[in-house]
């Protein structure tokens, strides 16, 4: 019988053994993601509201009064407190206690009145540019729409009236955007620190060598090793999906079959991607270590938090080489537009293909090297 | 390199010239010898002299940097999957699964040789029987004391039925009567014409072995039978013969017997010193320059050079030969 998965039946039948045994184990990893589901899908919200402003009222009439309750009534701005000169607007900044503060200079009302331009200072903390974006937008819009009113006075319509509608997450709501991607996030995780994990453990306990002199062939090793943990990683998908579903009502505007199907291809490219970093570490602790180093560029280059686009060029090509940016796809795709096979087939294909050179390189690292250890 | 083996029989391992590198460190120099099938070939060596490596290299583990090995007549570089399946190999550290149970372990080891299940069960049955291991088949191995643990996995490494098993220090770290128990296994095994490949630490298993080689740093110094090795000129020089003599008082008697002219070496052994004398020095005359330390002498006799003294004389003799190459 000499057959390149030689070995596979009984690999695979031990390592199911072996997964029953260690229940621990099994359930740590699969309660991990669900933690970071929880902590995600509660706790993190990107839609800036309330942001804490300064306000020095130098005027103090009508006009100033109306502008403040305008910034009030944007949602984006809370009035944390006032002050009456310029160096405790500035402290308050400095201090971290507020990220704009908003000075009304003494003048407003009357240059208003006279129909001349009146300036208002806003001072925006850059330091997290995405509440500085939000707040020099939302500013600008009050000021353009209050000056558009005062010149306007007569006529209702603005000539060019811009109308931005939200497909897929109309209600910009977090899960929507953070749990689909998460998906991928935790699949990784566990698949690659499961089998990692599992064969480096045979090659401390020296079972690594025993079997490389019986007749198994690398690859019947490796798949035994791989498939037991493709089922869990599947369980787990399946166990994220109902809890995203229904504990955080993100819509599933796709085919659920799909999406498993899809996932079978990233799960086997993250599994892959375990057996090559077992073939590198020689001790659980080593495996740790390496078993991290993919995942920082899966969070930040995959487009899982931030925009592939605005990416930097010489990081585009790496983000085309991490599965997580073909699975963050193929799930908000999926969960959130609806996508179907025809959309998606391409991302698919992607994943075979990594996972494939993947699983060459680890069996060819397997067959030269290890040994050798 | 002392060679006195005979060789008649079918040949189970022949190394010709083995050679294995790791960069510019030469582990396995040069090394040659012949197992006959059937026999005990003890392998022994300080450690770290190169015991396991030529193990890995014979069980295909290894690919060799120079020279060629034959295990039941295949070449290892070009067969080693047909070599996989005739051999079995135990590891230093009983290669087993400590969270499956021992009947586990044994199915599991049964199955990655593509054994019929009909003949998987048989081959349980006997090696179950064989070691004693039917109160056991429930327990997981992690529990099984280290001589259990040796058994099965001496049991999972004979499952496909190999006729050559290579044991790398298998008594290492188990009680005594485990180790009475494994030898008696083995030599009944042997008697079926399974060959076997030990390594070990201990002389008394080298003096058990139907044949024994000695690698000392890479350089095999001793091959042949423990007794052709006894009769080596190098172990027993001509001229020389070696005593033992028995005292009370040993570690005293040692300081006085080194000055005495005539021994030239001497070595505590329990309650008596093996001494290399002269062999125109006189017993008598050895007993009165003792008696005159006021040292009781119990009885003085000719002694046979155990192996330890054999791969003693030979390591020294080997290290001069370094150190004179050297100068």
């Amino acid at each position: 019988m000499r057959n390149i998965f030689r070995g596979f039946g009984a690999v695979f039948y031990k390592e199911a053994l072996h997964v029953r045994r260690d229940a621990g184990t099994l359930f740590f990893s699969l309660t991990m993601p669900l933690l970071q589901m929880f902590l995600l899908g509660y706790g993190v919200d990107t839609n800036i509201r309330q942001i804490n402003t300064v306000v020095y009222n130098a005027d103090g009439r009508r006009e100033s009064r109306e502008l403040i309750d305008r910034l009030k009534n944007s949602d984006t701005f809370h009035i944390f407190s006032y002050v009456q000169n310029d160096h405790d607007l500035n402290d308050l900044i400095i201090s971290g206690k507020t990220r704009v503060g908003i000075k009304i200079p003494v003048d407003y009302s009357d240059r208003l009145l006279h129909n001349m331009s009146a300036q208002v200072l806003v001072l925006i903390d850059g330091s997290d540019s995405s509440v500085a974006g939000q707040a020099i937008n939302v500013t600008t819009a009050i000021g353009l729409d209050e000056s558009l009113r005062r010149v306007l006075k007569d006529r209702a319509d603005f000539a060019v009236d811009m109308r931005p509608k939200l497909l897929f997450n109309p209600d910009s709501r977090s899960p929507n955007f953070f749990l689909p991607g998460l998906t991928a996030i935790m699949l990784l995780n566990v698949t690659t620190f499961l089998t990692a994990f599992s064969i480096v453990r045979e090659k401390e306990r020296g079972t690594l060598e025993q079997l490389f002199v019986t007749p198994v062939r690398p690859y019947g090793l490796l798949l035994g090793k791989l498939l037991p943990y493709l089922g869990i990683g599947f369980f787990e998908l399946c166990l994220i999906l109902t809890f995203m579903r229904f504990l955080f009502r993100v819509p599933i505007h796709g085919s659920v079959f799909l999406l498993a199907l899809l996932a079978l291809p990233y799960l086997f490219a993250a599994l892959s991607l375990g057996i090559l970093i077992s073939s590198k570490a020689n001790s659980q602790a080593e495996a740790m270590q390496l078993a991290f180093l993919p995942i920082l560029p899966s969070v930040f280059f995959s487009g899982y938090i931030f925009p592939r686009e605005t990416m930097p060029a010489i990081f585009k090509p790496i983000s085309y080489m991490i599965p997580a940016t073909y699975f963050i796809n193929i799930t908000r795709g999926v969960i959130l537009r609806g996508a179907t096979i025809k959309h998606l087939w391409t991302d698919g294909l992607a994943l075979v293909v990594i996972g494939t050179v993947l699983l060459i390189i680890a069996a060819r690292r397997f067959q030269n090297k290890v040994i050798m250890a | 390199m002392a060679r006195t083996l005979q060789s008649n029989g079918e040949v189970a391992i022949s190394a010709e010239h083995l050679v294995r590198r790791f960069g510019s460190f030469t582990a396995v120099n040069d090394v040659s010898f012949h197992v006959e099938k059937g026999e005990i070939f003890g392998f022994l060596g300080p450690n770290g002299s190169g015991k396991t490596t030529v193990i890995k290299m014979l069980t295909g583990l290894l690919p060799l940097s120079g020279g060629q090995a034959h295990v039941e007549g295949l070449d290892v570089r070009t067969d080693s999957e047909s070599v996989r399946e005739r051999i079995g190999y135990m590891s230093q550290n009983f290669s087993l699964y400590y969270d499956l149970t021992v009947a586990e372990n044994l199915q599991f080891y049964g199955r990655i040789y593509s054994l019929e299940p009909a003949r998987l069960r048989r081959r349980i049955d006997e090696i179950v029987e064989l070691n004693g291991l039917e109160p056991y088949l429930n327990r997981l191995a992690a529990q099984l004391s280290g001589g259990w643990k040796q058994r099965l996995a001496l049991g999972c490494a004979m499952l496909h039925e190999p006729k050559l098993l290579f044991l790398d220090e298998p008594t290492a770290g188990i009680d005594p009567v485990a180790r009475r128990q494994l030898w008696d296994l083995l030599f009944e095994l042997s008697g079926h014409g399974i060959t076997f490949f030990v390594t070990t630490h201990y002389m008394d298993e080298a003096e058990r072995c139907s044949h024994v080689a000695y690698i000392y740093y890479g350089k095999l110094i001793a091959d042949g039978t423990p007794n052709s090795l006894r009769e080596l000129p190098d172990v027993q020089p001509h001229g020389t013969k070696r005593v033992e003599i028995t005292t009370p008082e040993v570690t005293r008697a040692l300081r006085f017997a080194r000055q005495i002219p005539g021994i030239r070496s001497a070595t505590i052994f329990g309650q008596s010193i093996h001494a290399l004398i002269d062999d125109h020095c006189n017993l008598d005359d050895l007993r009165e320059q003792l008696l005159k330390h006021d040292i009781a002498v119990g009885e003085i006799r000719p002694l046979a050079p155990s192996l330890e003294d054999v791969f003693v004389e030979l390591t020294y003799k080997h290290q001069a030969l370094l150190e004179a190459a050297r100068a």
